[in-house]
């Protein structure tokens, strides 16, 4: 237990001095720390499900305050709150369903265990997943009894009564966070190939002699070029440099890569956009209602592109996708960085002088991270799970995350 | 982790250098700035707990070294040491992961040396190891200067010390930095890095730096800045250590460590320089780095240490628009102003129609209503009642400011100081519980070395804050029912009279911006003692122009040109008229003086005919009468060479002028004898130029004639 939480601490303190850069590093990170804590995790033998979600809250909500302008991180913790809760529905299902067949082959459990149960609540979940579709009645009414049956064993069951039990909720137990870990490891798999699953798509929508253009720097966008470059489709790509000169680097890369590339700068996008086929870029976040948080610069992009009518295609693994609207108090922020990436400090110390003067600053340097690029710009999304349209984005996003989990924060803070 | 990173770069197998690398990256934080700068705050708080933009000056300083990847800080406390360590205790430091933080705590120290002399003696470090105060603030990353450190240790193993240098463009005016700190001058090798000269105090006044001829000569290139910046970062070699040890007189690192090293060419002890570009460094030194410092967290140049980002232990705050950062519970007025720059601490309230613009306010303060803040720090717990006014001030937990009370530019506050109702504290002054002390202590550097009587009120302070409030209650009616106190009625505190710098220092290093007054004085003392210079200058005379042979080249108080003009033109006529050269000659001579001067053919005249008047006044003579015979003959004898230059009655006016000008300042035997003369050069005062000689006397004699020798 002390491991983990040892473990929880250094990621909120490498979180908040802010060493973790990238949303899918950051979100690999947070789904594996999840998956041990989810291991460790001792749970009672009542109401195990509202226990581990009730802690895996309460880390979720440290590692949210950590670094609030990292949505990605939130975006797992609710994924994995929405693991558990799925596997514990399957689980019940599962349950009442395969209650005679438990019965009958009760020795054979442990070898069910592993790879049968697992099965079936994947398949459940995907099920559920597929049909886009509410939990059903039926489920629900099983479920009603069975959370009321748990606590009232627990409560008047003798030691003789619990005795008997004990051996099948044990296995409930194991199977429960075996299930959901299982699902957790599924979820790591699916950040972590996020990006090929996203760069198969590239050949539907890079065509011979296309011109791109993007911005900044993305893995995801990089894997989709070099997907369609290997599927020999000759097209050239435009990259700029934002104020921190990514785009120079992805250029470096792309071009290693043997991808005919064109360097302008971001001022000069407008007068470019007019013979671009297609503007292609990554982003930090997609919210619920189909914006984009996106590097910064993305919105004159958008807006240029809306301008000439150009398609603006914005990649996103799943992990990007936050059930929050951009309202929301908690996503009302953007990361300023240091001013030293666009000024060089020492020539205009004397300008930052306060010793004269009012004392008051005279020059200020603005230096934000992220921009709000609004639904109705955006042309299409490509996930891991295909191209949506910015006003289906709220549905993607109920099948991924629970209603009850959108405000990741313990009933006790309330 | 960055130790080895950096040192392992491309250096094989060998033994030692591996057992180095094993070493794990060491930090000596000096938690004492052996000052007094911060007098009288310091009194009563260790200097490095003081907060910075709401964060105790040493969190900043090792939440730096913990991301910069020192795994082992030694924190050496002496001046309040137990408040250091007991904040230490309360805040996380101590229970890190990867960081191990240990305190050194010692009573006698009264400098760094003596600080790490002491630190020598635990034989604690074993490696190389980072050297900061406490009140650093920098978000550079070591391991770049690291690695050139430790390269350098193995080719030279004289190499010690690297200092980090950032650029940093000090005031033309005020000749102090950003900072507040001194001119810096230094010479740096411009290949090697290596630190030749290191000079803080300079004479501005006279602005000159004196180089050793020695460096110039051993160099083949030195570059000279004053623009640098430093930083008080250092990374040392173990041999730093015991070469404190060894000369137990080093007291101050830089004035004596660096300065010792510089200057001793025995040990040959190298001090290299780091410059660092796009990170940031710098040090709270006195008043005004602490404004500046201040500025630039709330400007974020030192992220990712800012108020919104929670490097260690602060509080939840939300950077909103121009730049002001407000925590999240902060009990604010629908008519409250927030201006830019400004950070808002949690639990603290402000009345309507207060506004708040470029400062600090710490937590749980209470601001009344109708109060202006202007470039102010605010720390914890202050009470500021309605309608007081404050401008770049600092003031100190637990303040009481009664309504109406203005504070003026650069005052500072000290600890539960209570401003009385309306009272106006004037500028610079510092106001403090305790007493002043005594100027009583030979070393005047000491933070730490108090009279007792001092210590033992800051003890009381420190642990019986409650005893204190019934004691200062009790005090405060006292005060009240005798006459109203040193700061207003009702006010408990006592005005420090301004340190022995003066008040001509005490702007330089406050809070506040300097006044205007003080910056246009400075410039004009500083235009006056360029004018007296460049007047210095010109006084040496050009004796390469003149000829070699002219007989008054040497010590002529040579005004310009025209009058040096006319001397060459008197020694070449002298040299004709002994000599007998051809009058062609002449001409050729006085013309070719005429070009090389740039005059005209009016003032070759006019000074040949001086000449003349001078060969026939220096010829022995008797009588008027005598004179005038000697006038005549020299007059004919060279009539031709002066008819040469009088073409036109424009020239014939100069030459008489000049003789006018003559008798009035030469020679008052020629003014008896000025139409006499007139007539022997031959002119008829015909009417034309006897008009305009008038007309031309008449300006003469209104002092607005112009054309004239110059």
């Amino acid at each position: 237990m002390p491991d983990v939480h040892s473990l929880v601490n250094e990621f909120v303190i490498k979180l908040k001095k802010r060493k973790i850069e990238g949303s899918k590093a950051t979100a690999k990170l947070t789904v594996e720390l999840l998956r041990s804590f989810i291991s460790q995790q001792r749970l009672p033998h009542s109401n195990q499900a509202a226990a581990l979600i009730d802690a895996v809250k309460a880390v979720g909500e440290k590692l949210i305050a950590a670094n609030p302008v990292e949505l990605a991180v939130g975006n797992v913790v609710r994924r994995v709150l929405h693991i558990i809760r799925e596997e514990d529905l399957s689980l019940a299902t599962a349950a009442v369903g395969g209650l005679s067949l438990a019965a009958e082959s009760d020795d054979e459990d442990d070898i069910d265990r592993d790879d049968h149960p697992v099965l079936s609540a994947t398949a459940v979940a995907a099920a559920a997943r597929n049909a886009l579709r509410p939990p059903s009645l039926q489920t629900l009414l099983e479920d009603i009894p069975h959370s009321a049956a748990a606590p009232h064993t627990s409560s008047s069951g003798g030691d003789s009564e619990g005795k008997s039990k004990s051996a099948d909720k044990n296995s409930v137990t194991r199977k429960l966070k075996h299930n959901v870990i299982e699902a957790v490891n599924e979820l790591i798999q699916e950040i972590s190939t996020c990006h090929e699953q996203i760069a198969e798509q590239a050949v539907e929508h890079i065509h011979q002699n296309e011109v791109i253009l993007t911005l900044g720097s993305s893995r995801t966008v990089m894997e989709f070029l070099c997907a369609a470059k290997e599927k020999k489709r000759s097209f050239r790509v435009f990259v700029e440099g934002a104020p921190r000169y990514q785009g120079h680097a992805l250029a470096k890369e792309l071009a290693a890569r043997g991808l005919q590339t064109t360097v302008i700068t971001d001022s000069s996008v407008f007068a470019m956009i007019s013979r671009v086929n297609m503007v292609i870029v990554g982003a930090h976040a997609v919210m619920a209602n189909g914006g984009v948080i996106a590097p910064v610069g993305l919105n004159m992009v958008a807006l240029a592109a809306q301008r000439h009518a150009v398609p603006f295609v914005v990649l996103a693994g799943v992990h990007k996708l936050c059930p929050l609207y951009p309202h929301n108090p908690e996503v009302l922020l953007n990361e300023l960085k240091s001013p030293s990436e666009l000024l060089d400090f020492g020539e205009f110390s004397d300008c930052l002088d306060f010793g004269s003067g009012t004392g008051s600053p005279l020059l200020h340097v603005v230096n934000p991270v992220f921009d709000y690029v609004p639904p109705n710009l955006v042309s299409l999304f490509i996930t891991d799970t295909g191209g949506h349209n910015p006003s289906y984005m709220y549905r993607l996003i109920a099948d991924y995350y629970s209603a009850d989990d959108l405000v990741v924060r313990r009933k006790s803070a309330s | 982790m960055v130790a080895k990173k950096g040192s392992r770069g491309g250096m094989g197998g060998e033994d030692a250098e591996e057992e180095l690398t094993r070493v794990p990256l060491q930090a000596i934080l000096l938690a004492d700035s052996f000052a007094t700068l911060f007098r009288p705050i310091t009194l009563e708080r260790p200097k490095v707990l003081l907060p910075l933009v709401n964060a105790p000056m040493i969190d900043y300083t090792l939440a730096w070294l913990e991301s910069a990847g020192v795994e082992e800080i030694f924190v050496f406390c002496c001046a309040h040491s137990k408040q250091v360590i007991d904040y230490l205790e309360s805040s996380k430091w101590f229970d890190q992961p990867n960081l191990s933080v240990t305190t050194i705590e010692s009573y006698n120290s009264t400098s760094a040396g003596d600080a790490l002399r002491l630190i020598y003696e635990k034989h604690v470090i074993r490696g190389d190891f980072i050297l900061v105060t406490g009140d650093t603030v920098s978000n550079m990353s070591l391991a770049q200067a690291l690695k050139e450190h430790k390269e350098r240790r193995r080719k030279d193993k004289d190499a010690v010390m690297t200092m980090v240098i950032k650029q940093s463009k000090p005031s033309p005016v005020t000749h102090q930095s950003r900072l507040g700190t001194e001119e810096l001058f230094m010479a740096i090798d411009p290949d090697t890095k290596q630190l030749l000269y290191y000079e803080d105090k300079v004479d501005t006044s006279k602005g000159i730096v004196s180089l050793d001829k020695a460096l110039l000569i051993d160099n083949s290139s030195i570059s000279l800045h004053n623009d640098k910046q430093d930083c008080y970062i250092d990374i040392c070699s173990p041999e730093v250590l015991s070469l404190f040890t060894d000369n137990f007189d080093y007291q101050h690192l830089r004035r004596h460590f660096v300065k010792g090293l510089l200057v001793d060419d025995i040990m040959g002890y190298k001090i290299f320089t780091h410059e660092i570009h796009s990170s940031y460094a710098a040090r709270v030194d006195n008043y005004r780095s602490y404004d500046t410092i201040s500025k630039d967290i709330i400007q974020r140049w030192t992220y990712p240490l800012v108020p919104d980002v929670q490097f260690f232990g602060n509080y939840v705050t939300k950077l909103e628009r121009q730049g002001a950062y407000r925590a999240s519970d902060v009990g604010l007025s629908r008519s409250a102003k927030i201006g830019p720059f400004t950070v808002i601490g949690s639990g603290t309230t402000i009345g309507n129609y207060t506004k708040v613009s470029n400062s600090v306010v710490g937590e749980g303060c209470i601001i009344g209503s109708n109060v202006s803040i202007d470039g102010c720090y605010i720390w914890d717990k202050v009470t500021i009642e309605d309608g007081c006014k404050l401008k770049h001030a600092i003031v100190c937990d637990g303040v009481i400011i009664k309504s109406g009370a203005v504070l003026e530019a650069g005052v500072v506050l000290s600890f539960k100081v209570i401003i009385g109702r309306g009272f106006v504290v004037p500028a610079y002054s510092k106001v403090s519980l305790l007493q002043q002390p005594v100027k009583q202590d030979s070393d005047e550097e000491l933070e730490y070395a108090d009279n007792s009587s001092g210590n033992m009120e800051i003890a009381s302070i420190s642990n019986t804050p409650e005893k204190l409030e019934e004691e200062m209650r009790t005090e405060l009616s006292d005060s009240q029912i005798q006459a109203a106190s040193e700061v207003g009625n009702g006010g408990v505190g006592f005005i420090w009279s301004v340190s022995d710098g003066g008040h001509e220092e005490e702007w330089r290093h406050s809070v506040a911006p300097i006044p205007e007054d003080c910056l246009v004085e400075i410039l004009k003392n500083a235009t006056d003692e360029l004018e007296i210079s460049n007047e210095d200058g010109n006084i040496l005379p050009p004796s390469g122009e003149l000829e070699p042979d002219s007989v008054n080249d040497s010590d002529e108080d040579v005004r310009d040109d025209s009058v040096h003009f006319e001397k060459e033109v008197e020694a070449t006529f002298l040299r004709a008229v002994h000599e007998n050269v051809k009058e062609d000659h002449v001409i050729l001579e006085v013309n070719s003086l005429r070009l090389s001067y740039n005059l005209t053919s009016t003032d070759c005249a006019g000074a040949l005919f001086y000449a003349m008047m001078k060969l026939a006044l220096d010829t022995p003579h008797g009588s008027p009468g005598e004179l005038v015979k000697n006038v005549a003959s020299v007059i004919t004898k060279w009539k031709k060479l002066l008819k040469y230059y009088l073409s036109s009655i424009d020239e014939e006016i100069e030459v008489i002028l000049k003789f006018e000008e003559m008798c009035l300042e030469l020679t008052k035997e020629y003014s008896t004898l000025f139409v006499q003369v007139t007539w022997f050069i031959g002119f008829d005062f015909a009417s034309s130029i006897r008009q305009r000689y008038f007309t031309r006397r008449c300006y003469t004699e209104l002092g607005i004639r112009k054309g004239r020798g110059r």
